[in-house]
């Protein structure tokens, strides 16, 4: 099994290298890719760099290019994937079809990772992808129970990667617009979830609260710390009850669910983060590289360590983990 | 310019009990539509209508006068949800809409032309093309989009691809493994009870503010205004748009599909606010926030 980890930039890329993962995956800096913050990502300087450091640790890089480009910015998605290529990176990370499309035509070499934001749940939309575009591998939808998962790894034409770790996208990747919804841009076509420049947080007499947009998504009592406005994670009214609607502040942690995932055949495990400091890549990285290692050795006796669920749980957000949709009551 | 636009009746995105909606698709069969999309397009816990049941209502449409079109689960999720996707798209007489990359895969093996709804996400007109060769005969363009990338993905469609634009209806934003409906009522998605038909129009979801937000359909998000492009119809003329889809709602659908029928006529329509549950909205087509409502008169 892989470990796949993020970097937003040259620190995090070393950080990631020197506490052991397989490979590391970044993004250009700009809304080619699905975390399209400001001061994070690589220009192809930095990128050069990364990819000579991880190579002489053989550490291999990916790149994503995984929103989706409208006709005006087609150039740009093009262009990205040139770049990409002509900086050798050892795979790209993609979810448009245009873009798989000019990809494997004009870099037939190139190996194409299928992106989770392209969607695709079930082992027929793979097929497509591998089909037509040759892709290797498939980052899937944080939707699938584990029985689920498992289904789709025996039916699947390609290797098969899933989040282990980090920020818990809640609905199916690519196919939520709730962010455009209140702000005119989605991860899909701006690379950005909630972004930033629509955050507000105010102190009133009712509580410190916050908003996206014009939407207040929370308001947090004197004791509480106030989260960031994703929507998804707000507290809302529903009927008579005031509450998470539709998931509290959380992190996916899949940890003790290895040995069933290296059981089930699982090609990589996938840490998301790349707007995460350098030390959350670091501490996060470390205790996957060591449990990674010790279900290699010993998959029946591995329990998830006390220490490593009580680092992890320090750089979770709200300091809780959950297995989410792996396991099914959490649905 | 093309002839004027055709009406379409999009598939139902809440859950009615049986009845219900036979009913409501007896008085569709009267209605001036010219494509109804058939079908269970959220959650397959959903049964009122077994497939059978479905094809049955889909013969009655088609010798009404109907184009029908069965529409495919969005959220591919279990295996028996897969074996219902192929029996849909190996239907063998009725053009499918495809709501995921799975169903376009296995219509592509099929070798039948396809339309695919507005969660498969065709950005451009390169991913246009690539499914137009293969088969792709009508695609609805994704929510978000505005008629600028509409007029620009018009200028480069393929030969023969109609374009369907989502007109009128509460908005499918999202989807998720969990069951929000179910969740609000504390409940397992395993056991959810079925609470979705207890809220033929989605479940409201406010702010703390008490501004109405959201509307929670199970795993479905929707939102909790209308999205209503009635006032662009002449619009849409212009940019060569072949079909509107008008999404169903527990009440008042009818009334709806006659004002957009009157507007293509150019017969002025009806104010249309009093017929949807919490207000309308107009921001993605004009290229802001989805809940603007930017140039929406009645």
């Amino acid at each position: 099994m892989e470990l796949v980890c993020p970097a937003g930039n040259l620190p995090s890329l070393k950080a990631a290298v020197d506490n052991g993962a397989d490979a590391v995956y970044i993004g250009l800096r700009d809304d080619t890719n699905a975390r399209h913050f400001p001061g994070l990502n690589f220009n192809e300087k930095r990128a050069t760099d990364g990819i000579v450091y991880a190579r002489r640790k053989g550490v291999r890089v990916f790149l994503a290019i995984n929103t989706y480009p409208r006709p005006d910015g087609w150039e740009r998605w093009q262009a990205a994937v040139d770049t990409a290529a002509s900086l050798g990176v050892d795979a790209l990370i993609c979810a448009d079809i245009g873009v798989l499309d000019y990809a494997s035509n004009r870099w037939p070499d190139l190996n194409l990772h299928l992106s989770v934001q392209a969607s695709s749940t079930n082992y027929e939309a793979l097929r497509f992808y591998q089909e037509n575009f040759g892709i290797k591998r498939a980052v899937l939808p944080r939707v699938l129970s584990l029985s689920q998962v498992k289904n789709v790894v025996e039916n699947s034409p390609v290797g098969i990667e899933i989040f282990g770790f980090g920020s818990l996208c809640v609905m199916v990747e690519g196919r939520c617009i709730l962010s455009s919804y209140v702000t005119g841009e989605s991860p899909n076509t701006c690379g950005a979830c909630s972004p930033a420049k629509f955050v507000t947080y105010k102190e009133t007499p009712q509580g410190m609260e916050s908003r996206l947009g014009d939407v207040l998504t929370d308001r947090y009592g004197k004791n509480e710390q106030a989260g960031y406005p994703t929507i998804c994670k707000g507290r809302f009214e529903v009927g008579e009850n005031t509450f998470y609607a539709i998931e509290e502040p959380t992190s996916l942690n899949t940890l003790e669910l290895l040995p069933e995932l290296q059981a089930a055949g699982i090609e990589a495990i996938k840490i998301e983060g790349r707007q995460r400091s350098p030390a959350y890549v670091a501490q996060v990285t470390r205790v996957w590289r060591q449990a990674i290692d010790a279900c290699k050795q010993n998959p029946d006796r591995l329990s998830a360590r006390a220490e490593w669920n009580r680092e992890l749980g320090k750089v979770s957000e709200g300091a809780t983990t959950t297995l989410g949709p792996y396991y099914r009551p959490w649905q | 310019m093309s002839s004027n636009p055709r009406l379409s009746l999009g598939p139902n995105l809440f859950y009615w009990s049986r009845d219900d909606i036979f009913d409501f698709y007896a008085e569709v069969a009267e209605m001036p539509v010219d494509i109804v999309y058939l079908g269970e397009t959220v959650c397959s816990k959903r049964r009122s209508l077994r497939t059978e049941d479905w094809f049955d209502l889909a013969d009655r449409l088609s010798s009404a006068g109907k184009e029908v079109v069965l529409s495919t689960l969005s959220l591919l999720e279990a295996e028996s949800e897969m074996l219902t996707l192929r029996r849909l798209c190996e239907n063998g007489r009725f053009l499918v809409e495809a709501n995921d990359m799975g169903a376009v895969q296995l219509l592509i093996k099929q070798d039948v032309p396809f339309v695919t709804g507005p969660t498969v996400n065709i950005y451009n007109p390169a991913t246009l093309q690539v499914l137009a060769n293969k088969g792709l005969k009508r695609w609805v363009m994704p929510i978000e989009l505005s008629k600028e990338t509409l007029a620009e993905m018009q200028a480069k469609r393929p030969e023969g691809v109609e374009t369907e634009i989502f007109a009128f209806g509460r908005m499918p934003l999202t989807l998720s493994a969990r069951c929000f409906t179910a969740r609000s009522h504390n409940l397992p998605k395993d056991d959810c009870q079925y609470k979705c038909l207890d809220y033929p129009d989605g479940r409201l979801l406010s702010t703390q503010e008490k501004k109405p937000f959201l509307a929670l359909n199970g795993i479905q998000t929707v939102s909790s205004l209308t999205c209503n492009l009635l006032p662009e119809t002449a619009e849409m003329k212009r940019l060569d748009v072949d079909v509107l889809r008008i999404s169903p709602q527990s009440q008042h659908t009818g009334r709806i599909v006659e004002a957009f029928h009157q507007a293509l006529q150019d017969e002025p329509p009806p104010p249309l606010d009093r017929y949807v549950p919490l207000g309308t909205c107009d921001g993605y087509w004009h290229g802001g926030a989805g809940m603007e409502r930017l140039k929406v008169k009645g």
